[in-house]
């Protein structure tokens, strides 16, 4: 497979924190993030990963080392809106990213912005908004519809540019369980059917469950990178970093330091039911 | 027990006589028992926002009473302030309430509105700020320097330090990180725990109310669904899914291992309690 | 309170008033402005007040709706009103109570004046309840294009224009929601006089400016992530069209002026 985003001693120093000291918030990360992919990053606020984040269409630019999208530079600015089209990102609150009072106009506006002539603007409009499942709000306003609408129509407006990748930062933390659900199940299906490669940073543990890779940083480094079982089973490195593991991993850990001998890495619920059941039937 | 909070046929309309008439909490009657922990739980647009504005007489019933300690709050209309120092109300992202130039002088602000001055409160500030975890040394800052889960804080103890009888608190750890979340959650149970008085919990998060409650008021289309502590309301798992809500993950767990046969009690909600009847099943030998 | 403030809300619909293209709608206004301010007597009111009449009738906006778009004005209205019944000399006096008289002609400008302000509020308003705020600023954005040449930054005006639009709803919200979160802690926005009143504000004013300048600074990163270069090189999902339905109405529009200007001319 080939590589979407890579970056190499990537570095970030936001100018002055709280006492005046500038701070790194991000101190050297080297990683590479492959096409089609659907990677979660964890971390606790202030671990770097909403940083991290947004050096990858260039809202922030590196302060050392560099980061490539699909081989360009975000450093250079003939490249940048390329980059920008390549690259979509959707934040964390959902008000704050909804530029029109309609949503087939919000919708619209990146392909506008990009000078796509109006009938292929309309041919994208539709289609991103059926590839969310918001096609039936194609003419409502915004504000009155639920978080987990909103949040759609911002995807939406960041599939229109037909990007190959979309991040999405803490784009769920704003959001109740049945929003984040719609969010994330939306996202699911643009990364199976479609092909979109995805990076979600969060908090949540569980949105990593099915996840292709978990990378968690940790002070502004990568502290952990590997599949979601891999990354879940080490729950006390996790908690060091304040991180909690899956209640599902939390007890097979404290079933197994009692002498169970079952999995760790059973993540989800029917897994853990069936690895506990195999081990007390075993013993 | 005696009820503090009494809510009697609580119904609220919005916008009567226009099309979009649609009642937000309908008929809700429960109580609200002196020094309990209560978490309330729904679905947004189930009516949590709505009747919690009731509580302190930020919203007028449609029909209906809230008797506080026993007296309608709407008795006296004039005096519904005095209701407002008594059930403290905390909203989501209470931090975007902030507004004064230091954390102590917005944490002031209640107290201050209370008519209480000097050495009073002093204290009442000082020791909210204790109880939330704000240092000494911070109290001075601006508050628009702290950090996100700095600044919720400083917004919870401008609440508390009117040391209210009944706290309200609308998703409190909405957007935090998990460290983040059990550290403000802790200070709510010490808070709890040495003051004695009442809280009531609002939360979408199932896990976070089977963690820290003593009774549960599920909410669904404006009614009350049920109630009951929380292992009675995990007994009815069916019936909260059905509603579309969540249980616990590791209800889910002891459901699924009841499910293959084991002989678990399927409304447990926590994972010591989970491990210890694993054990003692195992120990017992009677697996299957 | 705030509930009442409804500029720039628009009721989605899809009849003739709001299928006309924004530029016509802004014309039409322009000429009922014109038509309002020439009006002089009993009829020409009556024409102007019966092509409202027709266009609400059109639209499908409640005349409740429009109504209560006055409302946040009534005290300018009402203030109006008073002083041009009181304060305009007339040939005979109706009332004389001191030094507050009324005369034929201050009673006739008064009425007129008063319908003038609500003629002029209720037909503008009437356009915003029709038209999306986007194509409202596109409709001026295209009427204005000339105005680039003369480096006018006409384009970043509409963008400007619109996105205040969009957000009035949120921020009337949040200021619902802060008022109540410091209501919640005693504060109180009813008693005292007017300097303690406004001290009162205080608490809702610098969290609202602080959230709008965060809105705005996340906006501009959000716009940007979109792609978002100025205007240059902009294509549009909704393309302007004058279509026959818009010549007709102008055409109608501009004929019914006339005769406004004509009747006025003999007093009518």
């Amino acid at each position: 497979m080939s590589t979407m985003i890579e970056t190499k001693e990537l570095r970030f120093l936001y100018p002055a924190g709280e006492d005046g000291e500038p701070v790194f918030a991000l101190k050297g990360v080297n990683t590479a993030i492959e096409k089609g992919s659907f990677t979660v990053i964890l971390g606790h606020n202030g671990s770097g990963k909403s940083t991290l984040a947004k050096t990858f269409n260039a809202v922030l630019l590196p302060s050392g080392g560099k980061v490539y999208v699909e081989g360009m530079d975000t450093l250079d600015e003939k490249v940048l809106l390329a980059i920008r089209q390549r690259v979509g990102m959707v934040f964390q609150n959902p008000d704050n990213q909804i530029v029109a009072n309609v949503v087939e106009e919000d919708v619209a506006f990146a392909p506008e912005n990009l000078g796509v002539p109006t009938e292929e603007i309309r041919r994208r409009v539709d289609d991103a908004l059926r590839s969310v499942d918001m096609y039936d709000f194609v003419t409502h306003a915004p504000h009155l519809l639920s978080g987990g609408q909103k949040q759609r129509i911002a995807i939406a407006g960041v599939i229109a540019m037909e990007p190959a990748c979309i991040v999405l930062d803490e784009a769920t933390a704003m959001l109740d369980p049945v929003g984040r659900q719609e969010v994330l199940s939306a996202i699911r299906r643009l990364n199976r059917e479609k092909g979109i490669t995805v990076v979600l940073i969060t908090h949540h543990m569980n949105e990593a469950e099915d996840a292709d890779r978990v990378i968690v940083m940790d002070e502004g480094r990568v502290a952990m990178d590997g599949t979601p079982r891999e990354v879940f089973a080490q729950i006390e490195a996790l908690r060091s970093m304040g991180l909690t593991a899956p209640d599902t991993v939390d007890l097979l850990d404290r079933l197994r330091q009692n002498g169970v001998a079952v999995p760790l890495d059973a993540l989800t619920v029917e897994e853990c039911a069936d690895a506990i059941v195999k081990a007390m039937a075993g013993k | 027990m005696e009820p503090i909070l009494q809510i009697k046929n609580l119904t609220h309309t919005y916008g009567v006589g226009t099309p979009f008439q649609r009642s937000a909490v309908e008929d809700i009657t429960f109580d609200v028992y002196n020094g309990e922990f209560l978490g309330v739980i729904g679905h947004t647009g189930s009516g949590k926002s709505t009747l919690i504005q009731h509580l302190n007489g930020l919203l007028k019933p449609t029909s209906g009473q809230i008797l506080l300690h026993g007296r309608d709050i709407w008795a006296e209309p004039k005096k519904i302030r005095d209701v407002r120092f008594k059930v403290g109300l905390v909203f989501q992202y209470p931090e975007y309430q902030l507004f004064e130039e230091t954390v102590y002088k917005d944490i002031a602000f209640g107290p201050m509105n209370q008519g209480k001055r000097g050495e009073e409160l002093d204290r009442c500030v000082r020791e909210a700020a204790r109880l939330v975890g704000v240092r000494d040394d911070q109290l001075e800052k601006s508050p628009f320097e702290l950090s996100g889960g700095q600044k919720r804080r400083v917004a919870l103890a401008g609440v508390m330090a009117m040391e209210p009888d009944v706290l309200v608190l609308d998703e409190p750890t909405a957007g935090l990180d998990p460290a983040g979340r059990e550290n403000l959650m802790a200070n709510i149970r010490d808070y709890h725990r040495n003051k004695g008085k009442t809280i009531i919990l609002v939360s979408h998060s199932m896990d976070e109310i089977a963690q820290n409650v003593d009774r549960i008021l599920v909410l669904k289309n404006a009614h009350v669904l049920m109630s009951g502590t929380p292992s009675e309301v995990f007994q009815q798992a069916e019936k909260l899914l059905a509603a579309g809500l969540d249980v616990p993950q590791i209800t889910r767990v002891a459901r699924a291992l009841k499910e293959r046969g084991l002989a678990i009690d399927p409304a447990v909600y926590t994972v010591e309690a989970l491990e210890e009847q694993l054990l003692a099943l195992r120990k017992g030998g009677g697996a299957c | 309170m705030l509930k009442d403030i409804t500029l720039g809300q628009y009721f989605p619909g899809n009849t003739v008033a709001h299928k006309l293209d924004p530029r016509t709608k802004i014309l039409l206004v322009v000429l009922y402005i014109v038509a309002l301010f020439s009006a002089k007597g009993v009829v020409t009111y009556a024409i102007i007040a019966a092509c409202l009449a027709a266009c609400v009738r059109v639209s499908n906006v409640g005349i409740k709706q429009l109504v209560r778009g006055l409302k946040p004005v009534l005290f300018i209205i009402l203030f109006t009103g008073i002083l041009n019944l009181f304060f305009t000399p007339g040939e005979r006096y109706l009332v004389e109570w001191g030094i507050l008289r009324i005369s034929d002609t201050g009673l006739r400008n008064a009425v007129f004046m008063v319908l003038r302000i609500m003629l002029l509020i209720m037909g503008t308003f009437l356009m915003t309840y029709t038209t999306s705020p986007i194509s409202l600023t596109d409709g001026l954005e295209r009427l204005l294009n000339g105005l680039k040449k003369l480096r006018v930054p006409v384009h970043e005006l509409a963008m400007m224009m619109s996105i205040a639009l969009r957000f009035i709803p949120t921020l009337i919200e949040e200021t619902d929601k802060i008022m109540s979160a410091q209501k919640a802690r005693g504060a109180d926005f009813e008693s005292g006089n007017l300097i303690q009143k406004a001290r009162a504000l205080i608490p809702i004013l610098v969290p609202l400016f602080i959230s709008a300048f965060r809105r705005a600074d996340e906006l501009a990163t959000a716009m940007e992530c979109r792609c978002y270069h100025g205007g240059e090189g902009r294509t549009k999902l909704h393309v302007l069209k004058y279509e026959r339905r818009d010549y007709t109405a102008l055409t109608i529009g501009a004929v019914i002026l006339i005769a406004v200007i004509v009747l006025a001319r003999f007093g009518l």
